[in-house]
């Protein structure tokens, strides 16, 4: 069918893209003629990608994404490329090398992180849907912080191939829009096998909200309430969590646990990983090229101090130590045992729930500048590591106010049941509507 | 000193790649030999970023192929993990590869010993791994100005085999690889004439005294000569009563030595973690359904079953496909009648008319050889003129000139063998004796071996044309009727 073009010229006054498409193409499909952004660790064919890192600054991929490939197909038109933490590193988009995104609802606080840029530029309308990325909470939390819907799915369900591979164990490429319906459409559009991606399951994604939970059983873990937990916001979503029961669900109260030691194994697991990912940019065949005359040793050494920024240094640093010899049994393999722990955490649970609610994030959007200590910064991933420990998938819908600011309620299911999350998240949000 | 006191002991890591048809972990072709750089490539094998491996089962079928025919046992689940070091050749700046969780383990190869008689050297594992591209320097690795960097040959499959210190003698290492070498062809899942395609590590020590790992030889015959190199360099160092130092060493194949690589290569910290793009591989049950192909030491028994072939003989016929193809080829339109003649002939006298023209056996067809062997079992020619014809047509064909048939070459020397009462090996052998009346007189005098001077001068007067037995009767006769 012919392509047709459609003029995409926004007011992008939060930072929300690197990159925008202002006559971006489409087809006809499900997703005929809809603006779709993309996360800028995405590869897009002849778009530059740069995952918001200087190191890969005019880098222009020669391949899309398996994802993109399938929006594309669907009929999108691909409005940009959004900003984010340089390689997905962090909970704030402050951690760009060109600069941070601010967030629509209140210009002085951070979009939330890494996807801050897709996060953002749903909820200014900018763009009807968007792509974001999932590590640690990435999707979750900005859609949280922006007051939109964004969806982490199970583990295996969408390609990874041409993600840019931050933590390839725990990362997956997720849906964000305004309303669950445009996240269930995208999810139907991405999810699916794809012999490229031997972690991809053969699982595909064909579903309509519905909005009947009558009988669902719901845990809430005590760790979701409890300490590091602002008192508002857990007061914001236990009212939500009442409005479940009002439709017909019940709750199970429940404990992971596991919880106490998953920020530890999330963050060994992924500097481990990203240390090793990260390798690969030296500036040989990405980025600024070294113009030197030193030895290949140290022109990498060059580039790689001068090119990456601080958090992304820290992590690399952080994981080489790690997967040092001597060190591995101490910290990766420790690590891999406590995600087990909380893999059967989870599985124990759900025995007995169908699902798992709780606040997306511990507290509201953060003020600009006001994490600038790294480790209260991954403190503020607690509640969102857990599912991607678990390879579960979990979904963040607004479900209310605390200052004024947005707070998301969190629905984490068993393996592959997307469909559920989605479904109790569209019931929350036809209820309120 | 006391020859226990200089015990060799050698282990080999052999790198082979596989033949497959695509790489590893993606769909680009193997077939990069003729082509220029960095055409064989694509986002997969440059690394480029967001790009996966996906595995290509074909590999991992020819691996446990291989490690069938070694007698290795498959484990339930391996893995595969990354390698992590910075080098321009190596676009992830890790190498997927097998660390604690290899395909296979355990094993043996049988070879000749030096003793003599079969010698199993047991093996310690086989893996998986992506080769690394290749740099090709500008000068040369210290005074270059530049390298350029060719992924062509990057995330072809390689296995590697790692031997237990087994071996006891540069020799037996190099036996060790043969067989090798000879058991991947049979099982077609590796071609020994593409450049590059087999890399040893060597690990080599005298006993009681430190190990010295010898990297960087790249053919079969450097095997032999580095580790040689390295008994003599260990035995003059423990003579003159100095330590020998735990290192790595590079063998430069073109000066024949070995160099102790520069420490700061040998403090690499590689960081294995399993590769998490990639699931474990389970793959055990796949075992009962590969059938292996007869193997050399299979064919070995066969040949001298069934074609009357030494021990020794059927020992090079096999130990080599292509040879051993060639000869069955060449007996083939009468085994029974053309082996005898045939195992010794090529086994032989062709193996070392090649080896010395440094020539492969390609160009040689079978049945210009079962022609010249039908003619010497004929009688038609001796066995000096059947050299002289297959120099012939070795030449013609190292020259690449017009080839004649064996018949041809005959016809065209006269190397027809001059039988019985024809006149000219009597008139030959009338001329030797009236030429040497020394050696008349010595025979005379009871000194038997005058006669063999007799029997030389007579071949060369007939250009080695006459039947030896034929000669020697009529030599004696003359002899006799001289009185002798």
């Amino acid at each position: 069918m012919p392509a047709q073009t459609i003029i995409f010229e926004p007011d992008d006054k939060y930072n929300a893209f690197l990159k925008v498409c202002n006559k971006p193409s489409h087809t006809n499909g499900k997703l005929a003629g809809i603006t779709v952004a993309v996360k800028d660790n995405i590869s897009t064919s002849g778009i530059e990608t740069t995952c918001a890192s200087k190191i890969l600054k005019g880098y222009v991929p020669p391949y899309d994404a398996h994802v993109v490939g399938l929006v594309k197909q669907a009929g999108a038109a691909i409005a940009g490329k959004t900003n984010m933490d340089e390689f997905g590193m962090g909970t704030t988009t402050e951690n760009s090398a060109f600069g941070p995104t601010l967030n629509p609802r209140d210009t002085g606080r951070v979009p939330g992180g890494s996807s801050g840029g897709s996060a953002a530029a749903v909820a200014a309308g900018m763009v009807r849907m968007a792509l974001g990325t999932d590590t640690g909470g990435s999707i979750r939390c900005p859609a949280a912080f922006c007051g939109i819907v964004g969806l982490k799915p199970t583990y295996g369900r969408v390609s990874r191939y041409g993600l840019i591979a931050y933590a390839n164990s725990l990362e997956q490429i997720g849906p964000m829009g305004k309303t669950v319906s445009d996240v269930s459409t995208l999810m139907g559009v991405i999810a699916g096998y794809d012999r490229h991606d031997s972690t991809s399951q053969n699982k595909p994604y064909d579903h309509i909200p519905r909005a009947d939970i009558k009988g669902l059983k719901i845990g809430i873990p005590a760790e979701y309430f409890g300490k590091g937990v602002d008192p508002q916001v857990a007061a914001v979503v236990k009212k939500a969590i009442g409005r479940l029961e009002e439709l017909g669900a019940s709750t199970v109260p429940c404990s992971i646990p596991s919880m106490e030691y998953a920020l530890a194994a999330y963050y060994v697991t992924c500097t481990c990983e990203a240390s090793s990912n990260l390798a690969r940019f030296d500036g040989v065949r990405y980025g600024p090229a070294a113009d030197t005359k030193k030895s290949w040793h140290d022109a990498y050494q060059e580039v790689r101090s001068a090119a990456f920024g601080t958090e992304v240094r820290r992590r690399i640093m952080l994981g080489t130590f790690a997967l040092s010899s001597g060190y591995y049994g101490k910290y990766y393999s420790k690590a891999q045992v406590a995600r087990e722990n909380v893999r059967k955490d989870f599985q124990r649970i759900f025995q007995e729930v169908d699902v798992i609610a709780g606040p997306t994030m511990p507290t509201i959007a953060f003020r600009l500048k006001e994490k600038s200590d790294p480790l209260s910064m991954y403190l503020a991933d607690i509640l969102t590591v857990p599912a991607n420990l678990a390879g579960i998938p979990a979904i963040s819908v607004p479900c209310g106010k605390s200052e004024g600011m947005p707070v998301g309620l969190q629905i984490m299911g068993r393996h592959f049941e997307d469909e559920r999350v989605v479904d109790v998240a569209y019931a929350y949000e036809q209820a309120v509507n | 000193m006391a020859e226990e006191e200089t015990q060799v002991i050698v282990g080999l890591e052999v790198h082979c790649q596989l033949d497959t048809k695509s790489k590893l972990f993606c769909g680009c072709s193997t077939d990069y030999r003729s082509d220029g750089p960095n055409t064989h490539v694509c986002p997969i094998c440059l690394g480029l970023p967001g790009a996966m491996p996906a595995l290509n089962k074909r590999a991992i079928e020819y691996a446990m192929k291989v490690a069938k025919a070694l007698n290795c046992e498959i484990v339930n689940e391996s893995e595969f993990s990354r390698k992590n070091y910075f080098y321009p050749d190596l676009d992830k700046a890790y190498q997927i590869t097998q660390y604690d969780k290899p395909l296979a383990e355990g094993g043996y190869l049988e070879i000749e010993s030096d003793a003599g008689g079969e010698k199993k050297i047991r093996l310690t594992r086989i893996h998986v791994e992506e080769d690394p591209g290749r740099l090709v320097h500008m000068g040369n690795v210290e005074r270059g100005k530049y390298s350029l960097v060719d992924y062509n040959r990057a995330g072809v499959p390689l296995i590697e085999i790692v031997s237990e210190p087994d071996m006891r003698s540069p020799k037996e290492a190099r036996k060790f690889l043969n067989k090798l070498r000879a058991t991947l062809e049979y099982l077609s899942v590796f071609d020994s004439e593409k450049e590059g395609s087999l890399r040893v590590d060597a690990n080599i020590s005298i006993k009681g005294h430190e190990r010295v790992e010898v990297k960087n030889i790249t053919s079969y015959k450097g095997v032999e000569k580095a580790l040689t190199f390295e008994v003599t360099r260990q035995k003059n160092l423990i003579r003159r009563g100095q330590r020998i130092e735990r290192e790595t060493r590079h063998f430069l194949e073109g000066r024949g030595v070995t160099q102790s690589a520069r420490s700061k290569e040998q403090e690499h910290d590689y960081r294995y973690f399993p590769e998490p793009d990639l699931r474990p591989l389970r793959v055990k049950s796949w075992v009962d359904g590969i059938v292996l192909p007869e193997l050399p030491d299979a064919r070995r028994e066969r040949f001298m079953a069934q074609y009357g072939c030494s021990l020794n003989h059927a020992r090079t016929l096999t130990g080599d496909l292509k040879l051993a193809n060639f000869f069955e080829k060449v007996v083939s339109s009468d085994p029974k009648g053309l082996s005898p003649l045939a195992s010794t002939w090529i086994a032989d006298t062709l193996i070392g008319e090649l080896n010395y023209r440094d020539m492969g056996l390609d160009p040689v067809d079978p049945e210009s050889i079962a022609a010249l062997v039908r003619l010497l079992k004929a009688g038609t020619i001796t066995d000096k003129s059947g050299v002289e014809v297959l120099r012939v047509m070795l030449d013609q064909r190292l020259k690449k000139e017009k080839t004649e048939t064996p018949d041809a070459i005959v016809t065209r020397l006269g190397l027809t063998k001059t039988t019985g009462d024809t006149g000219a090996i009597a008139a030959a052998i009338e001329e030797a004796i009236n030429d040497n009346p020394k050696a008349l007189e010595d025979y005379r005098n009871g000194e038997g071996k005058a006669i063999n001077f007799l029997v030389g001068q007579v071949m060369k007067k007939t250009r080695g044309k006459a039947d030896p037995a034929e000669l020697n009767r009529m030599l004696n006769e003359a002899l006799k009727k001289r009185g002798a």
